[in-house]
């Protein structure tokens, strides 16, 4: 998350995990001593059963409208020119045959653009998500090679497209600095994450490493990655009545609907932005450029537009992960306790972001040690920003960590998988709080047993079947619980006849992961309805409320704010119920919802159906909205989700190709809520790891700053044949002090796998690669 | 996109007329040429579709097999005469591509194939002289895995992307050619030039010239041959380094052999070195590898290539043990 050092940006980070463990004052459930969600103890209902999709039928015919295939009245299509140069200035544009080609409606540049604000930059308040601070097409200045300089408007997309490839756009260059050593040169400085440094020091550890008896330290390297997600970025816009109509492809609706309005000078209520259907996300699908240029664009020709990035378009203005340099070194008794671990180093970002890649968080809550280093430093370079990119810090962290620990357990002749339960640490490392459910060690255990683990022979080089020397790895994955503030939800119960249906809307981002699917199983669970009666609504910035599917955090905030609005219309039910129901005399808290209505937890013969309070107090309905109670959990526990990920790859002997013939992982996240959905997100994040692992890079090139790989055919991601089975098991034991007693999965399962493989190349090869991809080049 | 006429030629005396407008390009499956249209790196100002022409595949009198310019490669790659008599070809085919690209991609369009340098496909950020001649090379000096380390020049270093293309020119193969009123054949090996001055000259086709047909020869060596691909994943990506090698064993000794490279240099490269030190010779580890230093002996290594002649080397050294002992699965 890109973030401004500024108090806000404390207050919220301070909420958002980063933080300080407090002593509360505020009762909450979530407190020491306070009660779990009941939904936890229900061992028998729709929560844990497989359930698929409830949209999928209409993605799998095509019914499903995205962001790009929504229509308004005389639309119009967009197409943008990007600069070529890393800084320095616009000296002239040429737009006489572009604004002469056939279909022509409109050539904006930052001549004629209407005037706009810059976009609050992440962190500047709760709701700000624009991912850099600069003009949009204000001025003639240029900050990154890629940077839209022009966007055409036409009839059609093939008119705008030929258009923009007729204007002539020349520049003159500034000194700029994209080269990693050129930033370092320039000097590096404290990275700050939500508010707070990526700084911690338990100890001397740098003199207790130097004492250790056994150790490793050691340089690891991983590139730059970009987003790929299947469906390009996207909005289709339209002005209407002053106000702003966007359906946009996002996984921070609210957010970025009171984002874009600030932009143009909008009240919240003036923008609409909507979102149902999402093709993949992972921290990319958020504000950027093109919306900004899309609705001015709209404004300035009275049109609506709409604004489809090119595969090209989202490397040239979306951001993605940025590199990192890393420094692991571990000291270790000879017995294999850890006395010292330093996890240091650097990774870029620009001027005009804030978002280092904060590589030492999955260190500060991993192992047990007498003492810890850790500090992230920044470079700034003139380059796109930066951004979130699936579990930022964690998935490149993990790689560095994870490796420090195998070579380890090499040197110290001790098996990697006992190296790592002998350092659990049995409360937070760092801060000493208690964990909330920390289950690791089984998930180790179960992993193992089901990999076959057991008699791995350690040796290096020794395994071979014709060409193909063979190994197996491991490593652990960990990523935080997070809940956010802002989620809201509202509760409608309608009745006709006998017959009632709940409709459950919450402002949440639904990216293909099955948000929907899960929202609906546990509001019907929560509700003691079928899930036929339950209707989701989300996506939709008409919706109370804020939610963003990040972090890892979005099931978390809609099952809070799902409990605080099933507690008021609980207690709105008791009261519309009144004298005459056999639930009369019973408060809120002493009633649950069971079986279309609400009944004593005590007495479960009290009871009365939602229909029948309803036809009672003639109402065809009942709605209440409700915010979710503040994220408090997260002050008194440390609060993480775990993986144990096991794989076997074989590595050619003669040509260096590497291929991962088995992947396995275990995870501990908490109750899982849909095994369906679940099971395939940890499968999309391991491939994701994969990629990591194997292949992906983005091919900066320093001369000039130009990202030289824009497109799925040069920039690799993992083909079918790349990706082996994958086994995933998870512990499903609940975290008493969360919603539903669930963690989220959306992050966890990239975390570890690269770390997993290299390990395993190690294993099979001899040769430990410590710079991502591991290309065959490495390992001829 | 820039627009353009299209046109469907309905035979070859129509498509070289059409063809031999100013600004014509021909277009077969338009797996490559479609994407350059977008890219805007290709500007045609017609299309003369030529993907329903010549699309059989008949023996010849003298044993070989002419392939007409619009067969599909899913189409020949599966034609038992290609699979029996030459397999290099076969499994060069589907070493490439997808099954889907595969389907639309013609024989004609995959020798007009151009390089996948990431500079060229840059049109409006970086210089290319094979897009614009004289303009200057961005290549060198910046990422260069996929490029030349055989026969590149000053001007450029793009490698061609074929698969196919390298056990074409293993077999000995011959390019039949028309334009109006003149038809002529090409040998395989002189039809993709080296860069040299001018790399915005892919082959020595000129102006108006259709493909109309491929020719192989009858080739006994040709039964015993296999192609290997090595790349950066298991399947759609370009050869990093390819061998295309043909092997006929007289007892210990090399009685016939071809083999070809792809992956290092601006056309499918031929190892007549490699060919000439081997035949007649003891099939060795030591005699392989000595074959493929004379081969490489004048590479010049860009900043992110150095590895190629050593992965070539160690895949020739195995495709030649493969086929020596008949285990090219």
């Amino acid at each position: 998350m890109s973030i401004v050092d500024d108090a806000k940006q404390v207050a919220q980070g301070l909420m958002m995990g980063a933080m300080q463990k407090l002593v509360p004052l505020a009762p909450d459930s979530w407190i020491p001593g306070g009660k779990p969600d009941p939904l936890i103890a229900r061992k028998h209902g729709l929560i844990g059963t497989p359930v698929s999709r409830l949209d999928g039928a209409l993605k799998v015919t095509g019914a499903a409208a995205f962001a790009a295939e929504y229509r308004f009245e005389h639309m119009t299509y967009a197409a943008l020119v990007y600069a070529t140069i890393a800084r320095g200035r616009v000296a002239a544009i040429d737009s006489a045959a572009a604004e002469a080609a056939p279909g022509v409606v409109l050539v904006m540049t930052h001549l004629n653009a209407p005037r706009m604000k810059n976009m609050p930059v992440f962190g500047s308040s709760p709701n700000a998500v624009g991912p850099h601070n600069l003009p949009v097409l204000q001025d003639d200045r240029i900050h990154w090679n890629g940077q839209p300089v022009a966007c055409v408007l036409a009839e059609t997309q093939e008119q705008a497209d030929h258009a923009a490839s007729l204007l002539n756009v020349s520049y003159d260059a500034e000194p700029s600095t994209t080269t990693v050593a050129g930033a370092v040169a320039n000097g590096t400085e404290q990275a700050m994450f939500f508010g707070q440094p990526l700084r911690n020091d338990v100890g001397d550890a740098e003199a207790l490493l130097a004492k250790a008896p056994v150790k490793v330290d050691q340089t690891y390297r991983t590139p730059r990655h970009n987003h790929n997600p299947i469906e390009p970025h996207a909005a289709t816009i339209a002005w209407v009545d002053g106000g702003l109509v966007i359906h946009d492809a996002s996984q921070m609706v609210s957010q970025q609907a009171e984002s874009i309005g600030a932009v143009f000078g909008l009240a919240a209520d003036k923008v609409r932005l909507t979102s149902p259907y999402v093709g993949g996300g992972f921290g990319s699908k958020g504000l950027w450029d093109h919306q900004v240029i899309g609705a001015a664009a709209a404004k300035l020709a009275g049109r609506p537009v709409r604004i489809t990035l090119s595969r090209e378009g989202v490397y040239r203005t979306v951001g993605g992960r940025t590199l990192t340099e890393q420094r692991v070194a571990i000291g270790a008794q000879a017995d294999g306790t850890f006395d010292a671990i330093v996890h240091t180093g650097m990774s870029v970002m620009t001027p005009h972001n804030n978002m280092p890649e904060p590589f030492i968080l999955g260190t500060r809550c991993t192992y047990a040690a007498r003492s810890f280093a850790l500090k992230v430093e920044v470079a700034r370079m003139n380059m796109l920003a930066n951004t979130f990119m699936r579990a930022p810090g964690e998935a490149v962290g993990t790689f560095a960590l994870e490796v420090a620990v195998d070579e380890l357990a090499v040197e110290l002749g001790i098996d990697p998988v006992e190296l790592r339960l002998l350092n659990e640490p049995e409360k937070d490392p760092l801060s000493g709080v208690p964990f909330s459910s920390r289950h690791i060690v089984t998930a180790w255990r179960q992993g193992a047993e089901r990999f076959g683990w057991a008699g791995r022979d350690p040796r290096a080089g020794v395994r071979r079947e014709g060409e193909w020397l063979i190994g197996t790895g491991c490593a652990t994955g960990t990523y935080p619980y997070y809940r956010m503030p802002g989620a809201e939800a509202r509760i409608t119960l309608t009745r006709d006849g006998d017959a009632v249906r709940a409709q459950v809307d919450v402002a949440a981002a639904e990216m293909g992961m099955g948000t929907s699917t899960t929202t609906a199983i546990v509001a019907a669970e929560r509700l003691g309805l079928p899930i036929e009666q339950v209707e989701v609504g989300y996506g939709d910035s008409a919706i109370p409320g804020a939610i963003m599917a990040g972090g890892s955090q979005q099931t978390a905030a809609i099952g809070a704010a799902v409990i605080g609005a099933h507690n008021a219309l609980v207690a709105d039910l008791l009261k519309l119920a009144g004298n005459d129901s056999p639930l009369a005399g019973l408060s809120a808290d002493e009633v649950g919802s069971i079986d279309g209505g609400l009944a004593s937890r005590t007495d479960p013969s009290r009871r009365e159906s939602y229909a029948s309070i309803l036809s009672r107090a003639q109402r065809g309905a009942v709605s209440v909205t409700k915010a979710g109670s503040m994220p408090l959990e997260l002050m008194h526990w440390s609060m993480h989700s775990h993986s144990a990920i096991f794989c076997e790859v074989r590595v050619n002997a003669v040509t260096g190709e590497l291929r991962v013939s088995r992947l396995l992982g275990s995870f501990d996240c908490g109750r899982i809520l849909n095994p369906r959905t679940a099971a395939s997100q940890f499968r999309g994040g391991m491939i994701m790891g994969l990629g990591m692992a194997l292949m992906e890079e983005t091919q900066f090139d320093e001369r000039n700053g130009r990202i030289m790989n824009p497109s799925l055919a040069e920039y690799h991601l993992p083909v079918h044949m790349d990706v082996p089975e994958i086994d995933v098991l998870w512990t499903d034991i609940p975290d008493p002090h969360t919603p539903m007693g669930a963690h989220g999965i959306g992050e966890i399962g990239i975390t570890g796998v690269a770390a997993a493989v290299a390990n395993a190349v190690w294993h099979a090869t001899g040769k430990r690669v410590r710079e991502l991809p591991i290309t065959l080049d490495k390992l001829l | 996109m820039t627009p353009f006429r299209y046109d469907r030629a309905g035979d070859v005396a129509e498509a070289v007329r059409m063809g031999n407008a100013p600004g014509a390009a021909y277009l077969g499956g338009g797996t490559n040429l479609v994407d350059l249209l977008r890219e805007t790196v290709a500007r045609p100002e017609r299309l003369v579709d030529v993907s329903a022409l010549s699309g059989a595949i008949s023996e010849t009198d003298d044993g070989g097999l002419l392939i007409g310019a619009g067969v599909r490669n899913t189409a020949l790659a599966a034609h038992p005469v290609v699979r029996e008599r030459y397999p290099v070809l076969a499994r060069a085919i589907l070493a490439g591509a997808s099954a889907q690209i595969r389907n639309m991609a013609t024989v004609g369009g995959n020798l007009m194939q151009r390089t996948r340098c990431t500079y060229f496909y840059d049109t409006d950020g970086s210089r290319c002289n094979k897009r614009e001649p004289g303009s200057g090379c961005d290549a060198r000096g910046g990422f260069t895995r996929i490029h030349a380390v055989l026969g590149a020049s000053e001007a450029c270093v793009a490698t061609h992307p074929s698969d196919m293309c390298v056990a074409l020119a293993a077999l000995d193969a011959v390019v039949h050619v028309e334009r109006q009123g003149a038809t002529r054949t090409v040998a395989f090996g002189d039809f993709h030039r080296l860069p040299g001055e001018r790399p915005d000259l892919d082959t020595v086709l000129e102006p108006g010239e259709l493909i109309t047909a491929v020719e192989l020869p009858a080739l006994s060596v040709a039964a015993r041959s296999t192609y290997r691909k090595v790349r950066d994943r298991a399947s759609y990506a370009f050869a990093l380094i390819s061998v295309a090698a043909a092997l006929e064993m007289e007892g210990e000794q090399v009685a016939d052999i071809r083999v070809a490279f792809g992956g290092v240099a601006h056309k499918p490269w031929r190892a007549t070195q490699v060919e000439g030190a081997l035949r007649g010779a003891a099939l060795t580890d030591e005699a392989i590898g000595a074959a493929a230093a004379l081969e490489f002996a004048d590479a010049q290594l860009l900043r992110d290539n150095a590895f190629k002649p050593a992965l070539a080397t160690r895949t020739l050294i195995a495709v030649l043990n493969a086929l020596k002992t008949g285990e090219t699965a």
